[in-house]
């Protein structure tokens, strides 16, 4: 198990390098003077003004001195500043990404609540015609773009419960926690959606695998109820293949919040960058990317190696 | 071998229900897309103020948005735009990732090393940050939405031919081929890639259905394809400004993007029971 640990780490480590590492090329890969690109969408700069900027990024070092520069700014905790404001970026970005963080947990909750006992249904009715209609239905969830989900919503929302607040500000968790999980719901939902129809899928297929082992036809000979059977023999073994999913749809999970967002009107990450892609404000989206990504390589490695620690038999396949 | 694909896919498609369907959503989609231009009532950015809004109607069968442009034009307009950025992109993600994938599995050893943890890397990015990178460094246009969305896919492509290659790379006929004389090339177009024929055509399928997705997502932020161009995920985004007084622009586009999608992945998501081995039976 140790052993498992250090290469784990190892690879923590080399995965965290190689997306720095192409961070940081992003700005350095604008064609062109990334300083006069970065100016130009404020129209007519200086060549000092230019020179100025090349200056505060560095941009004239060779660039392994300007990769260690940055990262070991970001280690005593600069991230860069906004070019426009001049604030640090790491604070605009802390006061967006909470909302959208939030929506990403509460839709990866939903999600699971939904889609186990959905996967677990499905795979009991297997076979001909719901085989058919079942596959059609996930498969629609799954492909449904989660913008017109939500502008179906909240058209629908508007007509049939016209108090409900589905558009602007979210109020604060803290001073109305009702009115905040009002406005939560319909977002949450809209983001879910996919991510439910996919993993039902997926637990399907592992409770059918599942249920066609030797152990199950054991458990059955031994004269166990069915219920025990389905549900402490085969969901306890089909929840394998399902969390090493629930990895990769956090992060879709987190690509759909952002798009979801903006059909919200949900002041959150997704809003602070396509305004700085639209300001050139690239150290804002610079630092946004790197500090999502880490946060979802390192969370996700944390919870496979909970899970192999947990469960002997996915330890053992490494 | 390459006959007997056709074989297996087409008795697949014969008995089927879930193939056939897909299989007609597809054929129409990219028929309506490819032909556009001849079938489309009006021309997608003709502006006629005096029909604003139109509801659908015998001239307008999905009604008009708010600059008077027929639903119905743009809509025809905007899968061929929708359809091309989605092809393009996969296909250049299945030829830069997936030449790059057979080559780590089969010279193994460094090369692999190097190439399969850039993948890792880039499979790492949420897949919208990695597509605003792309985009913020080249900019909001079509082309770099299809080289963002093919930077999203190659690795997918890279991960997915490795992997059988590796196994062929040892198999005895190649072995055999190579004790004739045959060269890396010629091993791996003629006696590797046959193999691969299948899991190219399911991923790519799957692949297509996200990337449209994707591209629509892209363009409903505004980060897409650019105006006047007619885009399904921007026709999206404008309808939603007036989707009470005239909701038809915004649920038509919507529901043109959802069957665009759909058919692709119903279209892989069949494949690969027919194909892929593992599966058969579990399904």
């Amino acid at each position: 198990m140790g052993k498992l640990i250090v290469r784990r780490l190892l690879d923590l480590g080399g995965v965290l390098l190689g997306v720095s590492v192409l961070v940081f090329l992003m700005i350095r890969l604008i064609p062109g003077d990334a300083a006069q690109v970065m100016l130009g969408a404020s129209g007519d700069a200086s060549e000092s003004q230019v020179e100025q900027l090349r200056q505060q990024l560095g941009l004239n070092d060779p660039l392994p001195v300007q990769y260690y520069h940055w990262i070991s700014a970001m280690a005593r905790g600069d991230f860069g500043v906004s070019i426009w404001t001049g604030k640090p970026v790491l604070e605009d970005i802390a006061e967006r990404i909470g909302v959208t963080a939030e929506l990403t947990i509460l839709s990866l909750l939903l999600a699971v609540l939904l889609s186990i006992p959905a996967g677990v249904l499905m795979a009991y009715f297997r076979g001909g015609a719901s085989d058919f209609v079942l596959r059609v239905v996930t498969i629609t969830g799954v492909t449904m773009p989660g913008f017109w989900l939500g502008a179906l919503l909240i058209f629908g929302w508007a007509i049939w419960f016209p108090n409900w607040q589905t558009l602007g500000s979210v109020p604060p968790f803290t001073e109305q926690p009702w009115a905040h999980l009002q406005r939560m719901f319909l977002p949450t939902l809209t983001c879910a959606l996919p991510v439910i129809a996919s993993l039902a899928r997926i637990m399907r297929s592992a409770m059918i695998d599942a249920l066609s082992q030797d152990y199950i036809r054991t458990a059955r000979s031994k004269g166990l109820n069915e219920w025990t059977v389905t549900f402490k023999h085969a969901l306890r073994n089909s929840l394998i293949p399902y969390v090493t999913a629930l990895g990769i749809m956090a992060g879709y999970l987190f690509s759909g919040a952002i798009v979801v967002e903006q059909v919200f009107a949900i002041p959150g990450l997704g809003r602070l960058m396509l305004g700085a892609i639209a300001d050139r404000n690239y150290p804002l989206i610079q630092t946004s990317i790197l500090v999502v990504t880490c946060s979802f390589v390192v969370i996700n490695a944390i919870i496979d190696l909970l899970y192999r620690v947990i469960d002997k038999r996915a330890g053992a396949s490494v | 071998m390459g006959t007997r694909l056709w074989r297996v896919l087409a008795h697949a498609f014969a008995h089927n229900p879930v193939l056939m369907l897909a299989a007609a959503l597809v054929v129409v989609q990219v028929l309506a897309s490819v032909f556009a231009p001849l079938i489309a009532p009006y021309d997608p950015v003709a502006q006629a103020v005096e029909s604003r809004l139109a509801a659908p109607s015998a001239e307008f069968w999905l009604g008009t948005d708010k600059l008077g442009r027929d639903v119905l034009s743009r809509i025809l307009h905007g899968y061929q735009s929708s359809l091309g950025i989605a092809f393009s992109a996969v296909l250049a993600a299945l030829l830069f990732g997936g030449t790059l994938g057979i080559w780590a599995g089969f010279k193994g050893g460094w090369v692999d090393r190097v190439i399969m943890r850039l993948a890792d890397v880039l499979f790492a990015f949420p897949i919208i940050l990695l597509a605003i990178g792309v985009i913020a460094i080249l900019g909001t246009n079509a082309t770099s939405t299809v080289i963002a969305i093919a930077v999203v896919y190659a690795p997918i492509f890279a991960r997915l031919m490795r992997g059988p290659t590796l196994v062929l790379r040892s198999a005895d006929y190649v072995h055999a081929a190579r004790s004739f004389g045959s060269g890396d090339l010629r091993i791996v177009v003629w006696h590797i890639m046959p193999n691969l024929a299948s899991v190219i055509l399911v991923q790519a399928s799957l692949s297509l259905s996200t990337a449209i997705l994707l591209e629509a997502s892209l363009s409903f932020l505004g980060i897409g394809s650019q105006p006047p161009a007619p885009s399904l995920g921007r026709m999206l985004s404008e309808g939603r400004d007036y989707i009470f007084i005239a909701p038809w622009a915004c649920i038509f586009s919507g529901f043109a993007i959802l069957l665009a999608s759909l058919g692709f992945n119903l279209l892989g998501d069949g494949l690969r029971d027919r194909l892929d081995p593992r599966l058969r039976g579990i399904d």
